[in-house]
């Protein structure tokens, strides 16, 4: 499979579009981490625990994408974007989407 | 007296941020410009468009991330700014960091895994809190090019760019 934000894999042709396919997860803080964070905001600097966080999201969403553009058949997933929305303080949303496609073997 | 102490412990949170705020600062960018030098090789540009786009090229999703936060001090100054306007130096010195931290991030996943070329840069940014304690998300995405047949370099490589498209290649050092 495939996962690119490009709108073309050099090389390779397109033989057949499936229409979007998406991936997304809510996560919310853990409260150690939080706690934590609130410590770590007092000096700055980058806060670990929600950098993995976000990390792991969307991992899980691109996998997620990855799984419905397997289900319909396609090998590829192109011109992927992302978008994050926080829904509530706490917990956010991010989302991961493109095209499915099929592409000939290189 | 309670107001006292509270002022008190206002005064050492800001103080304490100033101090250890500006050493993180001051380490951070140290290190941010060292891993520029290190990652100097690898090319990420904003190109919709492969510079090559007829010749076989694995391609594959890679991405930086890194959530920062602003120490007290940065949010006490930004807040005194806020009264006036202007630019906000104390932000735009952390929203850079984090900017050149997650491009740093995503040359590092492209470049183990072989690839020292980036193309379609993006970036996305978050809030992720706001308030005393404001962090925020950057985030940066692109897509990784490896020439196909890099293992047996020399010879084959691009028809359309010839030899200037080796630079971009693993197999050029």
């Amino acid at each position: 499979m495939i996962v690119s934000n490009l709108e073309l894999i050099p090389g390779r042709r397109i033989l057949a579009h499936y229409g979007i396919v998406q991936g997304s997860t809510v996560r919310a803080k853990h409260v150690g981490k939080d706690i934590f964070a609130g410590l770590k905001n007092i000096v700055g600097g980058e806060l670990r625990g929600y950098t993995e966080l976000m990390q792991e999201a969307r991992e899980e969403a691109i996998a997620r994408m990855v799984a419905e553009a397997e289900s319909v058949g396609a090998n590829a997933v192109l011109n992927v974007r992302f978008a994050t929305t926080s829904i509530a303080v706490g917990a956010a949303e991010i989302l991961a989407y493109g095209s499915a496609v099929k592409l000939d073997e290189a | 007296m309670l107001d006292l102490i509270q002022l008190g412990i206002f005064v050492a949170l800001v103080t304490v941020g100033f101090f250890a705020g500006s050493i993180v600062e001051r380490r951070h960018y140290a290190s941010i410009r060292a891993r520029e030098r290190a990652y100097a090789d690898v090319l990420a540009f904003m190109v919709r468009f492969p510079p090559d786009r007829v010749s076989a090229q694995h391609a594959f999703l890679v991405h930086g991330t890194v959530v920062i936060s602003s120490d007290y001090f940065k949010t006490f100054i930004a807040a005194l700014r806020n009264l006036f306007g202007g630019r906000m130096r104390a932000y735009e010195s952390l929203m850079e960091r984090a900017r050149r931290e997650a491009l740093l991030r995503l040359k590092a996943e492209a470049r183990r895994r072989g690839a020292k070329l980036v193309v379609c840069v993006r970036f996305e940014t978050t809030t992720i809190a706001t308030g005393w304690a404001p962090s925020m998300e950057v985030f940066a995405y692109g897509t990784a090019l490896i020439p196909a047949g890099v293992e047996a370099p020399a010879s084959g490589r691009s028809r359309l760019l010839g030899d200037g498209y080796a630079r971009y290649g693993q197999g050029a050092s």
